[in-house]
Parts: structure tokens; C-alpha cells; sequence
């Protein structure tokens, strides 16, 4: 079959949010039928880009056009009118779940494009039947969409992408949370989908070597820039990561020399119940601040709430002081000496509605409590008092609802809940997401504190120059494992992120 | 809730609008107290009458004591439906303790409670374990406690005189002494010492703490390492607790144990509950607000009855109370 060939190009695009330029008069061209890997730090502004192509974000300035003519993209219907529909990472999000494979498949014709009141199951089964058909696969169709395997659902969903007939499909990290197998057959369905149907396919993912393997042409972004394009035969992995890095600086090292004591924290063998974190060893001494680097949805989160006892494990072990400790709870980690500032802050961190020093206290209520579980105010206003001076959170009092308090005093308090009690190990999750720069510094001269006072540091994040600048040793994680241990000093943003995604010692 | 939203900056003229709306919001069921009195006793003078006053606070007493039972499943954004079943069980169990069995007063008490504590550790196996939504897990509760009592007492009621299910005829009378908890003032005394108990339990213990710590964000207290599943526990043995001293101090009205007699405290007890949550802007769910809850529930009772307004009309205006109570409280809330 032959078909005519659709460019797409977008030029000079650009959109705000409150305070930040997510996309910079970003320039993006394709051609239907070939496959564009479309990489970039977390933050740089792929989703973003790939949401105003799908008609999400509709505030943009600049043009889209689509075989020469400008369209203006001011909905997701317009954009599917013209042949652009993405899958995104969240596929349950998309489907619904009580419906059938069939259903599911057919929600957008079922929901924009019947007539009537009339539902013709035998002409909504044939058409799901054919779209599976065009994707070489076999499902039931009268299958729960809540029964299937995430693959299957994913494949619901660009069957469901291609029903109508489709020029550019946006494929959003579709390999983050599949095996093997799974992703060669996705594979398998893109290369046919763009070499005999004629699909332009972008396709969004953090793994160097997938990339490799499957794409033609490849756009770096970098920061709400478009930083380079290339063929993919005519670049290296190393020079991706260059790019995706931009020019590369040292970060300045500030972690102090403190002596290293005995080893306070020591994992071995860690995994899992779910797999989410898979056969991971490594130890923290006392004074240490250690690294866990990786990009989103290598397992970092998951690793730290499996430490913290919120995750089964299945098998390996995790000493405090040497001493094998056991946790089937948070409440079993806290009595062993461990602390975790989760990632999500509002949600897992802080109690937003109570005041600060209720927040402060909830870890340790028992050193307020006298006789008959009787609280104690005073001492713990006191207590919260000591620890805002001396963490420096900006409040007016203690009695402050946290939720009227910035990102940055937030993320403190969150802190200084820990320090009022008694952990040798403390597990750090992304704690500078939406903390201001000066918050950051403040949060950088606490960690460095803490390990000053000889408790052991687990410092988790995305940010590179982060884990460069306040950790002693790094451990990069990929799809839930630890592929590599560097020392701080001796290591580079390069060589991290090589490892995080997906290079193997040569 | 989640998400960071910055507010609107009100104008200065909805802001005064707002602060209205937040006045009228914390202290509204006082008002309407306050107004129900005046025209209560406008139109019916014997209203302010101290033995009515009495007699009202006489009449929320277990209705009350409920509630606050109710309010306890509340602080940790849970719900407890079975609380109606749980004191007809209590009901049923004390009177046949009496009455079939001729047991002595404070083994058939303790006994009772006891019995009746089954239904928290059965609503806390299926809340906890089984991971029912409360809501659902608590109305399956509420119906196999109410088969329970029902099968227990033969279907129909107990009272003293009547033979045993086997037919052995018995002896048993309910004591003086347990009548004497229902009458004025012990059951006023008993009701204002299990609000100040459950307010002191709420407000000044770490568990209070707790309970309010996992209601407002679960996530968060479970990563704080406070035993979430022990507090969710705690606070069904409590409602369940308050729930079965309701259905003795009932027994101890009625003098005999009838179908289903806990069942009509529940609707009450919610309404109180939720009126309570507002009060003082205290904006959660706490036992004096409970006990105001239901101080205005009575009054309207107490009032509409001397109005001659028939008994069986005022389900109506008690259920528009528990509506503009409900609300109250999520009208206001934020998106």
C-alpha cells in the first residue's frame, strides 16, 4: 500500500506556566512513516511539547503545521482530527476499567463519532477486530480492560489511537514499566506500524539503547530548548548525553571531609515482592552521605519505601548497626532508626492542616507524652520552637498550619520531624522538588549537618548536580536494580547519567 | 485537595462576604439553638420550663452518648453505621442476662460490653484486613448485628416474666439499681462524663493525636511510623463501646429489650456528629461539638412535639438538619 507521505512541523513554540518557560520557541519536524525518539533530562520539556501537538496545552504561541498548513491546535479533537494521538504513560488513566477490550477500543467513535441511540455491538466488535488485526494482535475482545496485563493495555490504547486513521502517534515512555519481551513485542507493532501503515511515531523514553535499536532520527531537548538533531547512525550515546546535559560544568563539590564511622546502614541482596526493586546490596557508613542517582521510574522511590518497610520484601536483608533489623511496617523501620522525607511532600511528608509543631512531633509523640498518654503542650512547643530556630524554618510561630508555610519551610519541617528523633539512618526522597534555590541551600547545609552528627545519609534524586554536590558515593539504578557504584569525587553528570540510562560497563 | 492552588485574593468586599460565611459556619448551630429557644418559647411558654430543659437533656442522654461513640470512628475519616446494631445488641444481650439468666448486675454490664466489642473487632477485621471502604464494611456490619440480636432473642422482645427460647420458664427482673442509671440526673451525669472522658481522650492524649493525625492524611502518618491499622482499630472499639453503654442505658429506660431498638439512634447520632464537626470552627469531628449536635437535634424534637407537630413528621425537618449539617461541612471545603 502506498501512501502520501504528511509532514509535521512545529516552529517556534513556546508556553508558559505561572513562573516558568516550559518550552522556548522550540523548533520540531517529522516526516509519517519513520520513528523520532524524542529524549531529554526530567524537566526539559518533551511532555510538554508532545501535549501541545496532541492539543492539550492550547496556550502555546508559534505554528503547527501539517503538510504546509497551519493548524491551530485548540483541542484534542482537533488534533485527532488531523491524524495526532498519543498514548501516555499513565494507561490506566485512559481506560475504562468495567468496559470490555472491544469498548475500550472504540470509546472515542462510541463517544464523538455515533449516530443515534443505537449501539451496533457486532459493528463495534468488527472494528475493534480490525484495528487489532492491523497491530498483528489477538485479545479477547470481551475482556475487562481491568483484567488485562499492563502490555495489553497499552496496546488497547494505540489500537484504539488507530482506529481512526492515523498520521503521527505519540508514544509517552511506553517501555518504562515493561519486561522484555513485552517491549520487543511493542516494538514489533511500531516498526510495522510506521513502515506499512505509514505511521510517524514519536517516541518519548530515558533508555539510550532502545532508542538505538528502534528509531531513525532523534531530537534532544535540553532546559525548554531544542538542543540538537540528528540521524541516529550519525550520533553516539555519549554525544546524546552531552546534549541532553548541555555544556558540562563541574558542580562544585561541598560535602565537607567528615571521618567515616562504622557502618551504620548495610542492604543486602534487597528485593522486592513485586520486583519493583531487584537484588539490591549496598551500605552507608556513619558521617556518609550516599547517593542513590537514576531517572524517574528507575525504582529510587520504590527502593527507599521498601527500606522504610512500606513495600514487602522477599528476600534479602537490611542492618542497623550491623544488627539485622526486621520491618514489615514504617512503624517497625521508625523503632529501628530509620527516616524517610518522602518525595511527596503534601501527600506522604507533612500534615498540611495541623500546625507545625504537631507536624514536628508526630514521629516521636512519646517524648511528649507523660502518664495515661497525656500530651504534654508546652514541652512540645518548646521542642518545635528549638528545631525551627535551629533548622531555620521562616514562620512567624510554631502554631503555623504548615499549608501556609512555602515549599522550601515545608520540606524543613518535614526534616526536622526526623531530627527531634532518635534515627541513625536517614532516607532522602527528591527533597529539593519544589524547593526555592535558597531553601535548597538550606536543605543541603542540614543534610551535610546530619552527617556531621555521625547518622547515616541515603540522598535519592534525579538531579545530577545535586547528587555531585552533596554525596560521597553514588549508586545509579536502572529498572529497579543498581547497575553502578561511583565515587563522588572521581565521576561526572556523563558517566552517572550513562549508567542511568542504560549503558553497561564496556 | 492535593494540588498546590493559589487561592484567589477575595476583594475586600467578599472578603467581609467570607468572613460572614466562616462565622455563620463555626458558630451557626449555636445560633440556631439560640433562635429555636426563642421561638420555641415565644410559642409555647412551657418550653423554658427547668423540667423540660431537663427533660431534653434527658432525652439526648443516649442518643449522645452515641453519637460521640460515632464521632471517635469519625477522627479517623472513617464511619461507623453499625453503631444503632450494636446498641440494640447490647440492649438485647443485658436484659436476657436479667431476665433469662437472674445474673448479678456488674457481670451482666461487663459482660454485655464485652459481648458487644465483637461487632468492633469484626468491623475492624474487615475495614483493616479485608480493606472494605468503612462505610460499606460498617452497613454489612450493621445488618448481621441486627440478625444477630434479633436471632438471639427469638425474633420478638424480651422482658421480664417471659420463658426462655427453650421454654424454661425464668425469674430474672431487671435490678432497681440499673433502672436507676436512666433516671434523672445519672444518665444526664453519665452522658457529661463520657463527653468530657472522649474530649480529654481526643484533645490532650497522643492517641487523640493519632486518630486525628491518620484521619487527616493516612499516608502521612504511616510514613511518620504511627501504627495506622492499631489507631483504625482503636477507634471502632471505642464507637462500639459508647455504642453498647447506649444500648444499656436504653434497657435500663425501656425496662425490657425490643426489636431492633438501637436502630432509630443512628440517623440522630449522625446528624449530631456532623453538626458537632463545625462547631467552634474546630472544622473535624470532636465530642463537645457532638454534644451541641445533639443539644439541637433535641431542642427541635422537644419543641416540635409541644408545637403538636405529629411524631411521625418530624423525621422530615430531623433529616433537613442532617442536610444543611452535611452541608456545612463540604460546601466550604476547597475543590
Amino acid at each position: 500500500m502506498t501512501r502520501s507521505e504528511t509532514t509535521l512541523h512545529m516552529q517556534d513554540i513556546s508556553i508558559e506556566f505561572p513562573g516558568v518557560k516550559a518550552l522556548d520557541s522550540v523548533d520540531f519536524a517529522m516526516r509519517s512513516g519513520t520513528i523520532r525518539a524524542l529524549i531529554g533530562a526530567n524537566g526539559a520539556g518533551k511532555s510538554t511539547l508532545m501535549k501541545v501537538l496532541a492539543g492539550a496545552y492550547t496556550h502555546y504561541t508559534g505554528e503547527v503545521r501539517i503538510d504546509g498548513k497551519t493548524v491551530v491546535m485548540d483541542s484534542t479533537r482537533t488534533a485527532k482530527g488531523h491524524g495526532i494521538d498519543i498514548v501516555y504513560q499513565e494507561v490506566d488513566t485512559a481506560l475504562i476499567p468495567y468496559l470490555s477490550v472491544a469498548e475500550n477500543i472504540m470509546l472515542d467513535y462510541m463517544v464523538n463519532d455515533m449516530k443515534g441511540m443505537r449501539v451496533s455491538w457486532s459493528d463495534i466488535h468488527q472494528r475493534a477486530k480490525a484495528a487489532l488485526e492491523r497491530l498483528g494482535l489477538t485479545l479477547d475482545l470481551k475482556q475487562k480492560a481491568s483484567e488485562l496485563q499492563l502490555a495489553e493495555k497499552q496496546m488497547v490504547l494505540i489500537a484504539r489511537a488507530i482506529v481512526h486513521e492515523r498520521k503521527f502517534l505519540i508514544l509517552d515512555e511506553p517501555t518504562a514499566p515493561l519486561s522484555q519481551r513485552e517491549t520487543d513485542e511493542l516494538f514489533r507493532v511500531v516498526r510495522d506500524l510506521a513502515s506499512n501503515h505509514g505511521v510517524g511515531i514519536i517516541f518519548i523514553s530515558h533508555r539510550l539503547p532502545e532508542l538505538f535499536s528502534i528509531c531513525e532520527d532523534i531530537s534532544i531537548m535540553k532546559d525548554g530548548k531544542m538542543v540538537r538533531e540528528a540521524r541516529i547512525d550519525a550520533i553516539t550515546q555519549q554525544e546524546v548525553i552531552e546534549a541532553m546535559l548541555g555544556r558540562s560544568f563541574e558542580a562544585e563539590h561541598q560535602k565537607h571531609d567528615i571521618p567515616l564511622g562504622d557502618p551504620v546502614f548495610s542492604v543486602d541482596g534487597l528485593t522486592e515482592r513485586e520486583g519493583r526493586v531487584k537484588d539490591v546490596s549496598f551500605g552507608v557508613r556513619a558521617g556518609e552521605v550516599v547517593g542513590i542517582a537514576g531517572l524517574v521510574g528507575a525504582g529510587k522511590t520504590e527502593l527507599l519505601k521498601t527500606l522504610f518497610g512500606v513495600y514487602d520484601v522477599s528476600a534479602g536483608t537490611v542492618a542497623v548497626h550491623g544488627k539485622p533489623v526486621k520491618q514489615r511496617s514504617p512503624y517497625d523501620a521508625v523503632k529501628n532508626g530509620i527516616g524517610l522525607v518522602p518525595e511527596e511532600r503534601r501527600k506522604e511528608g507533612i500534615l498540611v492542616d495541623e500546625p507545625i509543631y504537631k507536624n514536628m512531633t508526630a514521629a516521636n509523640i512519646d517524648a511528649f507524652t507523660g502518664p495515661l498518654g497525656f500530651l504534654r503542650p508546652a514541652r512540645e512547643r518548646a521542642a518545635a520552637r528549638k528545631m525551627i530556630e535551629q533548622i531555620g524554618v521562616k514562620t512567624p510561630n510554631e502554631t503555623q498550619q504548615v499549608a501556609l508555610l512555602s515549599g522550601g519551610n515545608q520540606q524543613k519541617v518535614a526534616v526536622g520531624k526526623w531530627l527531634l528523633t532518635d534515627v541513625d539512618v536517614l532516607l532522602f526522597d527528591e527533597p529539593t522538588k519544589g524547593v526555592d534555590v535558597g531553601a535548597k541551600g538550606d536543605i543541603f547545609d542540614l543534610i551535610t549537618r546530619l552527617a556531621e552528627d555521625g547518622k547515616g545519609i541515603v540522598y535519592a534524586s534525579s538531579e545530577l548536580n545535586e547528587i555531585l554536590r552533596i554525596t560521597d558515593r553514588v549508586y545509579v539504578m536502572y529498572d529497579g536494580e543498581i547497575v553502578k557504584e561511583l565515587v563522588t569525587r572521581e565521576t561526572s553528570e556523563e558517566e552517572i547519567m550513562y549508567y542511568a540510562t542504560g549503558g553497561r560497563n564496556g | 485537595m492535593n494540588e498546590v492552588t493559589v487561592p484567589p485574593k477575595p476583594a475586600a468586599k467578599t472578603g467581609g462576604m467570607r468572613q460572614a460565611l466562616t462565622f455563620i459556619n463555626n458558630w451557626g448551630t449555636v445560633i440556631a439553638i439560640i433562635l429555636l429557644v426563642i421561638i420555641f418559647a415565644v410559642a409555647v411558654p412551657q418550653f423554658l420550663m427547668g423540667s423540660n430543659i431537663i427533660n431534653i437533656l434527658r432525652s439526648i442522654s443516649i442518643v449522645t452518648i452515641i453519637a460521640v461513640g460515632l464521632t471517635v470512628s469519625l477522627t479517623i475519616n472513617g464511619f461507623d453505621l453499625s453503631v444503632g446494631s450494636a446498641a440494640t445488641l447490647a440492649n438485647a444481650l443485658i436484659v436476657s442476662f436479667f431476665v433469662w439468666y437472674s445474673m448479678p448486675m456488674g457481670v451482666s454490664i461487663g459482660l454485655a460490653l464485652l459481648l458487644t466489642l465483637l461487632v468492633a473487632a469484626f468491623n475492624a477485621f474487615l475495614i483493616v484486613k479485608v480493606k472494605i471502604p468503612d462505610l460499606f464494611a460498617t452497613l454489612a456490619t450493621m445488618f448481621i448485628i441486627e440478625g444477630v440480636a434479633m436471632t438471639y432473642s427469638g425474633g420478638g422482645s424480651i422482658s421480664a416474666g417471659m420463658p426462655r427460647l427453650d421454654g424454661t420458664p425464668t425469674v430474672g427482673v431487671i435490678p432497681e439499681a440499673f433502672s436507676k442509671l436512666s433516671q434523672t440526673p445519672w444518665i444526664i451525669f453519665i452522658m457529661l462524663g463520657v463527653v468530657a472522658l472522649v474530649h480529654l481522650f481526643l484533645n490532650h492524649t497522643k492517641h487523640g493525636r493519632y486518630l486525628y493525625v491518620v484521619g487527616g492524611n493516612i499516608e502521612a502518618a504511616r510514613l511518620s511510623g504511627i501504627p495506622v491499622n492499631r489507631y483504625r482499630t482503636i477507634a471502632y472499639f471505642v464507637s462500639a463501646l459508647l455504642a453498647g453503654l447506649g444500648g444499656l442505658l436504653l434497657a435500663s429506660q425501656v425496662g425490657s429489650a425490643q426489636i431492633n431498638a438501637g436502630a432509630g439512634y443512628l440517623m440522630p447520632a449522625v446528624a449530631a456528629a456532623f453538626i458537632g464537626s463545625s462547631f467552634a470552627g474546630q472544622g473535624k469531628p470532636n465530642a463537645i461539638g457532638t454534644l451541641v449536635g445533639a443539644c439541637l437535634v433535641g431542642v427541635l424534637e422537644n419543641g416540635l412535639v409541644m408545637m403538636s407537630v405529629p411524631y411521625y413528621s418530624l423525621n422530615i425537618i430531623k433529616g433537613a438538619v442532617l442536610a444543611l449539617a452535611l452541608a456545612s461541612t463540604y460546601y466550604t471545603r476547597r475543590k
